[in-house]
């Protein structure tokens, strides 16, 4: 089903891969004599299928000396990897494999779960540090702001300025219901996230801590790896293949920071920047990412910690892309009193990242800054939106805790794919044999029914690019098992009708239409079950409930439709039929056997 | 062939009373020892870490438990799993024990126990894919192997158990509104009930034998509950349709007819899907092992209670001819009317 491959994906959040990667890996892969199947770019990476292992090998090792000349500092990972080895063609067509789960091809599986609590305490922070700013720029006198939970209260001295400051701050901060009240001889004002507001902060957390698992599992090189969001506040991530789970967690837990400082901008750093003289005492050289050297002042001016987010946007007068970012309450203080003493000079944000760290942006300051600014100029709407995610990339918006962990080693993972395949085909060999003895000709009927059923089921999974599990696997040998019943509760009324009397055309006919009711009846049931799985249950048993209740309704396509059209292609044609093959069909009464 | 010759109808709603006797006792004793014993539930429901390792040559139980014991990691469950050397270890949650690196801890110790040491191997793992793993080695073998883990947290067995009652109930609620709507309030009631009692009696097979009650048991559980229904569905759409057929027939006979001209499909349908459930529980290894004893039983205790209980229950509760047919029978379009469509 894979086919070996070898695939080369970004080593650093600052590096990109696209599609322009391509003809470099070809023309690497041409000078050390490798034919690869096909070089493509998906996305994320660039994957290069090979015939065999060997040659995959050889690929690795010739990418990695190619691509990454420092191999202390990698640029690029390149990495072992698996491809389905189905046609072109095919996959032209979107006929993809499909996914095994990590209980057939082994690896990890995290469930972390994201303290929403957190998020939604460092947005009030900034909206403290928000409405501080506000009644300040209003010269609204105030008794002390402060954050009580995820409340924001303000204190006045009188009602007076409590209404003004209600005013100024309904209308300048619409995510925040203000309610004011009275507490001894202070008037407060006390602001709550509005439901939808608190929504908003909680789903922007959640899709952050994704995009910044993505970046950092990319890291890992996995082939596949699934991050999904499970519920509200949950993250699933699943590494196929990888079976250490120190390093993944350590990956998956690690973050890279951020920091601001100032460019150092005396003479001597400028002759250093040039490459003239040496790097000045107290100041160390960093690369930005287009390859200039800056050189930066080693005092941090704030951290990634105080910046709360980072939006990509447009300026609101000249109307060019920009990075919109918003800084805490503490880190927009000091960011205001430094840059007030250094408009007109350069500052650089550093992203750290393995202990090394590189210049994301470092924009001239035009003029105050708030806890609201925005970088912009020279710079492009995707540039913007790189810039945005690196200055994101740092930082988790909640902190995440693993709740659950799952390892499963390959051969385990192999052992499983055997074991449940195995059981699917003797069952099935088991039923159809039983099926042909005692039903002959519509026994034969049935079991082509119910391998069509097989094929079908197969085939919407595949579409559906559900991904097959253990759990799953059980779920279609059940399936078989019941789907049987269809053809059981058929064949015994065409059997009951000719026992009756009835004459053969007229025995399947209504042999077909009593036994449809009772098939749709039962398998309702069987569903109302399956639904329930699928919609309380979770993990493995999603996997059974998905495959179970797409399972009844395949059945029941091929049990009565298929069937029958297969015994009608059979017996339609014979006008005068005397006799049909369901075995033996013995009347109470005679003493002899009637074999029609 | 033909395995069911029956020559008159079976009475057995004359033996009603002994079959809804021998169901009640079972149903008793399964509560009993629900009761006494209780489940033995997996990890996945309570919480823990399960660490599963393969030895190179058959495994020392009892030395590997003093090793785990050592550890000093409270109730730490140590047997084997599958074949003489596959070792499952459970440890329970414990607040003070930092279940992080729980599964690292405990594989070092089993590694040092066999005198190897744990090395980083990176490489190619099996058709090429790379995977970097913990491996223990001493010299050239690998003398232990990790080849599962798996750790749950305590909120998350929590919300399991709330979800596998809630789907448990949308199940019952679900196919009784269904029956009630397609046949009568007395079978929905009828058919619920004899289910419900496969269900308990199943959980009492469970807890009599300890065996371990995980998510893909319930899974199989709910299964079962919906296929069993089904069955009794089809006897009491036969109920329906002799109800009709026959006009003559008591109540009574009505249903021995029903029952007996459908035991020739229960048996070979639950004969079927019994090959099918077998076949996993012979070749579908451990992890399916759980999954298909509880289909088993199930389906065992599933055509019984269809069969005899199901129908008696709806026997008492006094289903009549009028209950069934009484709405079809009267047609708003007789399709033999000859004046029918010529409305003025």
């Amino acid at each position: 089903m894979w086919r070996s491959a070898v695939q080369v994906s970004s080593g650093k959040v600052t590096v990109k891969v696209d599609a322009s990667i391509v003809p470099r890996v070809e023309d690497v892969l041409g000078k050390a004599g490798l034919k690869p199947d096909f070089v493509q770019f998906d996305g994320n990476s660039v994957k290069a299928r090979f015939a065999d292992l060997d040659a995959q090998r050889k690929a690795k090792d010739a990418l990695v000396a190619a691509l990454n000349p420092d191999a202390e500092n990698p640029t690029y990972i390149v990495a072992l990897n698996l491809l389905s080895r189905s046609p072109k063609w095919l996959t032209a067509l979107h006929a993809l494999p499909m996914y095994l789960g990590l209980d057939l091809r082994g690896g990890v599986h995290f469930l972390m779960q994201v303290d929403m609590k957190a998020a939604l305490t460092k947005q009030a922070d900034a909206l403290a540090g928000d409405a501080r700013t506000l009644l300040r720029d209003k010269n609204i006198r105030h008794a002390g702001i402060a954050r009580d939970g995820n409340a924001i209260v303000v204190r006045f001295r009188d009602a007076q300025t409590q209404t003004a400051a209600r005013n100024v701050l309904s209308d300048q901060l619409p995510d925040v219901l203000w309610l004011d009240s009275v507490d001894g001889i202070d008037f407060k004002l006390t602001g709550n996230l509005k439901p939808d507001a608190a929504k908003r902060v909680q789903s922007a957390a959640i899709t952050q801590n994704i995009t910044t698992l993505h970046n950092r599992v990319n890291e890992l090189g996995v082939a596949e790896p699934v991050i999904q969001q499970q519920g509200a506040d949950r993250v699933v991530v699943q590494l196929p293949g990888v079976q250490d789970t120190a390093k993944a967690k350590d990956i998956i837990g690690r973050t890279a920071t951020l920091e601001m400082r100032m460019v150092d901008d005396s003479l001597e750093g400028r002759s250093a920047e040039t490459g003239a003289g040496p790097v000045p005492f107290g100041s160390e050289k960093y690369v930005e990412r287009s390859g200039a050297p800056v050189i930066v002042k080693r005092q941090v001016i704030v951290t990634g910690e105080s910046l709360t987010d980072a939006q990509p946007g447009f300026d609101g007068q000249t109307h060019e892309p920009a990075v919109h970012l918003t800084m805490d309450a503490k880190g927009a203080r000091i960011m205001r009193d430094v840059s007030r003493e250094n408009i007109g000079k350069r500052m650089a944000i550093l992203l750290f990242e393995k202990g090394k760290g590189e210049v994301v942006t470092a924009p001239v300051i035009r003029g105050e800054l708030g806890n609201r600014f925005q970088i912009s100029g020279r710079m492009s709407t995707a540039e913007a939106n790189d810039t945005a995610l690196l200055l994101r990339a740092g930082s988790l918006a909640a902190p995440m805790e693993i709740i659950e962990e799952r390892t499963i080693g390959p051969s385990l993972g192999a052992e499983n794919i055997d074991k449940g395949f195995q059981s699917v085909i003797y069952g099935f060999a088991a039923i159809a044999l039983f099926m042909c003895a005692y039903y002959l000709l519509f026994g034969l009927v049935s079991t082509l029914a119910l391998g069509f059923n097989l094929l079908l089921l197969v085939a919407v999974l595949s579409m559906l690019q559900a991904t097959l599990t253990l759990p799953g696997i059980a779920a279609i040998a059940l399936t078989l098992g019941m789907a049987i019943d269809a053809n059981v509760l058929i064949n015994e009324r065409v059997r009951e009708e000719l026992r009756g009397g009835a004459s053969p055309q007229a025995a399947i006919n209504t042999g077909y239409e009593r036994a449809f009711a009772t098939i749709l009846d039962s398998n309702v049931t069987t569903l109302i079950a399956g639904l329930a799985l699928l919609a309380f249950g979770s993990g493995p048993v999603r996997g059974f409930a998905i495959v179970h209740c797409l399972g009844i309704v395949t059945s029941m396509f091929s049990a009565v439709m298929f069937s029958r059209g297969l015994v009608n292609l059979w017996y339609g044609r014979q006008k005068r039929l005397k006799s049909v093959s369901i075995g033996q069909v013995w009347k109470p009464g005679a003493n002899v056997p009637v074999e029609t | 062939m033909e395995f069911f010759r029956i020559r008159r109808d079976i009475p057995f709603m004359r033996h009603a009373l002994v079959f809804n006797i021998v169901s009640a006792l079972t149903f008793l004793a399964a509560v009993f020892f629900l009761a006494t014993r209780g489940l033995h539930f997996s990890i996945e429901f309570t919480g823990g870490t399960v660490i599963e390792t393969a030895y190179a040559q058959p495994a020392d139980v009892t030395k590997v438990r003093a090793t785990v014991e050592k550890l000093g990691l409270g109730d730490v469950l140590v047997q084997n799993f599958g074949s003489s050397r596959d070792v499952m270890i459970r440890v329970p949650l414990r607040a003070d024990v930092k279940q992080a690196d729980l599964v690292a801890r405990v594989f070092t110790e089993l590694c040092r126990a066999e005198g190897g040491t744990i090395t980083a191997r990176e490489g190619p793992v099996e058709q090429g894919q790379s995977a970097s793993r913990q491996a223990c080695s001493a010299g050239a073998v690998e003398p232990v192997r990790l080849s599962r883990s798996e750790f749950v947290g305590p909120q998350v067995g929590r919300e399991l158990a709330e979800d596998g009652a809630k789907a448990l109930a949308f199940v019952v609620i679900g196919i009784m509104i269904y029956l009630a709507f397609r046949f009568e309030w007395k079978f929905s009631i009828a058919a619920i009930v004899a289910n419900l009692h496969d269900v308990v009696i199943i959980l009492g097979f469970f807890a009599f034998f300890q065996w371990e009650f995980s998510l893909s048991v319930l899974a199989a559980v709910l299964a079962v509950l919906g296929y069993s229904v089904n069955e009794s569905v089809v006897i009491f759409d036969r109920i329906r349709e002799t109800f009709r057929r026959f006009r003559k027939l008591t109540t009574h006979e009505v249903i021995d007819h029903a029952i007996t001209s459908t035991i020739s499909r229960t048996i070979i349908t639950h004969g079927s899907t019994q090959m099918m459930v077998l076949s996993m529980l012979l070749f579908g290894g451990p992890t399916l092992h759980y999954f298909a004893i509880a289909l088993t039983i199930g389906i065992l205790f599933g055509i019984y209670s269809s069969v005899f209980v199901a129908a008696a229950i709806a026997m008492w509760l006094g289903v009549k001819r009028e209950d069934l047919i009484g709405t079809t029978a009267v047609k708003a379009h007789d399709p033999d009317d000859p004046n029918a469509g010529a409305v003025v």
